[in-house]
């Protein structure tokens, strides 16, 4: 047994016990950074300095009796999270130099619990792409194949945590990253409510979609990391004042009884069949146990890919327009005048899907447009949210797979953006109607001489996050699929 | 639906970005293949559906008490700044 491929939760207890310490363990993990993190390409920015003077103080904590439950375990930030004094990125040239003046919440409260940095993990352009290739820092690789791709947005968060690099890491999922790199890297991702962690200080692309959450290596991990990240922050105005239950203390609600539903939207023509049955035999699984397996229709569901191509590009080229080469970020040189100033520290600052991207939703909410689009889109949205809620009338859980297919090809989708957007079919409603979706290891599919990962995803309702998180962790007592470490990095 | 090169060009001007010759028909076919999926929309039945801007129902956008919680920090702030003077932003030359 190594100390790279213990959980959070036997980590921290080696901690309390005094089996090692925390600089043990950060140097052991920044060492397997040096040696294995380059062939991945997972970290932008890696914070050995910062990392080594957290670990002391969380072991002067944990000599002096004041550590918490997480005191002393190194973790690792999307490179979407500001953090005071180091280089927050967003994976774009536009913020290659930027040094954030600040922390964003979600890295002031795992800090505050003790936690240590280790480093900013590589994403996809201000997180807008779903294989982590649009990043400009170059394609984040998978562990179990390194000819194909973590998923994203959150693919350096997905890639470093399956390779052991770190034991968790934090994300964000506005149409599914969290949730679809989990899915292809053979982890638990949760993607908790809408609101549920505050948004402060982390790089807006959507604002009605952003949500921060956790990639880790067990449902139990991703309960003590999403209760140290959540609740109530007044400098977010969308975070909402609900209590945060104890996510870890609730893991032992059986699957007894659960009311379990699949859609059959779901399971259509465009799935892979390796998937569907490795999803199907986690159902049987579950039923065997004693939940109650109920299939229903969410008849709207198959119009969330339009719907999030309006919403999220219109919201993105309002939040992005604050990049205008003045205050902070990419400035061209020798500009004529202001307007030349504008387009090509923009031009030159954003690559190729953040401009589709902007374009688009700078088209959607142009004048004789914005009904047409726009308005459509936000009334589709709520046909979308109406299905789950009404589903959630007979149901606790909704059970998918998290994405059509396992890791593909590196380039394999680049040159068709619609095939690209696809990918999270089954992931987008959950932003869409604000509801809480976790994505858990099920099983392999073998592809190419590989053996991949599949994933499926339960989605609750809104603030149902100890629900989903318990039905993980009793699946993962009952399976041996998570704890599956990619060959090479054990 | 199908957008032209003239289109595209002004989208890229409303959204302040400059394009190259080589890109400039690249968006033209991505953006009309996106638009041509965004269509599909047009068959729902949405007569009397209130539109949805916020995703949590009833939730409003709070209000703060209007005081000074922030320290001063523009010189910190500044320092990601291309071009500042006497703590003031450097544009090009606006008025002649």
């Amino acid at each position: 047994m190594s100390l790279h491929t213990l959980t959070v939760a036997e980590l921290a207890a080696g901690l309390r016990a005094r089996q090692f310490s925390s600089l043990d363990l950060t140097l052991h993990f920044l060492g397997r950074i040096e040696r294995l993190a380059p062939q991945l390409n997972a970290f932008v920015t890696v914070t050995a300095d910062r990392a080594l003077a957290d670990a002391r103080a969380a072991d002067a904590a944990l000599a002096a009796g004041s550590a918490g439950p997480l005191t002393g375990v190194p973790i690792a930030h999307k490179d979407i999270f500001c953090t005071d004094g180091i280089l927050t990125t967003c994976s774009s040239r536009m913020l290659a130099n930027f040094v954030a003046p600040y922390d964003a919440t979600v890295v002031d409260r795992w800090r505050t619990a003790g936690t240590v940095l280790l480093g900013k993990t590589n994403m996809d352009e201000f997180a807008m792409g779903s294989s982590n290739e649009t990043s400009f820092y170059g394609p984040v690789r998978n562990p179990w194949d390194l000819q194909r791709v973590p998923g994203g947005s959150s693919g350096g968060s997905a890639a470093a945590v399956a390779a052991c690099l770190a034991p968790a890491a934090s994300g964000t999922d506005t149409g599914g990253s969290i949730r679809q790199p989990a899915a292809l890297t053979n982890l638990t991702g949760i993607k908790p409510t809408y609101g549920r962690v505050s948004r402060y200080g982390m790089i807006a692309f959507a604002s009605s979609l952003d949500q921060a959450g956790v990639l880790a290596r067990s449902a139990e991990d991703a309960a003590l990391l999403l209760g140290a990240m959540s609740g109530h922050d007044p400098r977010d105005s969308t975070s909402v004042d609900v209590p945060v239950p104890d996510y870890a203390a609730e893991l032992g609600t059986p699957l007894r009884g659960l009311r379990v539903g699949i859609v059959k939207e779901f399971f259509d023509q465009g799935l892979d069949p390796q998937v569907a049955a490795c999803v199907h035999q986690a159902i049987e699984s579950m039923r065997r146990e004693g939940a109650i397996i109920k299939e229903l229709s969410l008849p709207s569901l198959p119009l969330s890919v339009p719907t999030y191509y309006v919403v999220a590009p219109a919201e993105c080229s309002s939040n992005l327009s604050r990049f205008d080469g003045v205050r902070f970020g990419h400035r061209c040189d020798q500009p004529r005048d202001l307007m030349d100033l504008y387009k090509r520290s923009r031009g030159e600052g954003f690559g190729a899907e953040v401009k589709r991207r902007i374009m688009t939703g700078t088209y959607v909410l142009s004048a004789g447009y914005y009904d047409a689009y726009y308005l459509k889109a936000q009334k589709v949205r709520a046909l979308i949210a109406a299905d789950f809620a009404r589903a959630f009338g007979e149901v606790d859980v909704v059970l998918s797979p998290t994405a059509p297919n396992v890791a593909f090809g590196l380039g394999s989708k680049t040159s068709d953006p619609i095939t690209m957007y696809l990918n999270d079919i089954y992931t987008i409603g959950a932003n869409l109607a604000g509801l809480p979706g976790i994505s858990i290891p099920c099983g392999f599919a073998e592809e190419g001489g590989s053996s991949l990962p599949v994933g499926l995803q339960l989605v609750g309702p809104h603030f149902s996050e100890s629900r989903l998180l318990s039905a993980a962790h009793q699946y993962q007592k009952l399976t041996d699929w998570h704890r599956r470490i990619a060959p090479g990095y054990e | 639906m199908s957008l032209t090169r003239t289109q595209v060009e002004g989208i890229a001007h409303l959204a302040r970005l400059e394009l190259t010759e080589a890109q400039i028909p690249v968006y033209v076919e991505s953006l009309s293949r996106i638009m041509a999926l965004v269509e599909q929309l047009s068959a729902a039945d949405t007569g009397g559906v209130e539109p949805m801007a916020h995703p949590l129902a009833g939730q409003a956008q709070r209000l703060r008490p209007d005081e000074a919680t922030e320290a001063d920090q523009r010189d910190k702030y500044q320092r990601n700044a291309a071009s500042v003077a006497a703590g003031l932003y450097l544009v090009p030359k606006v008025i002649e």
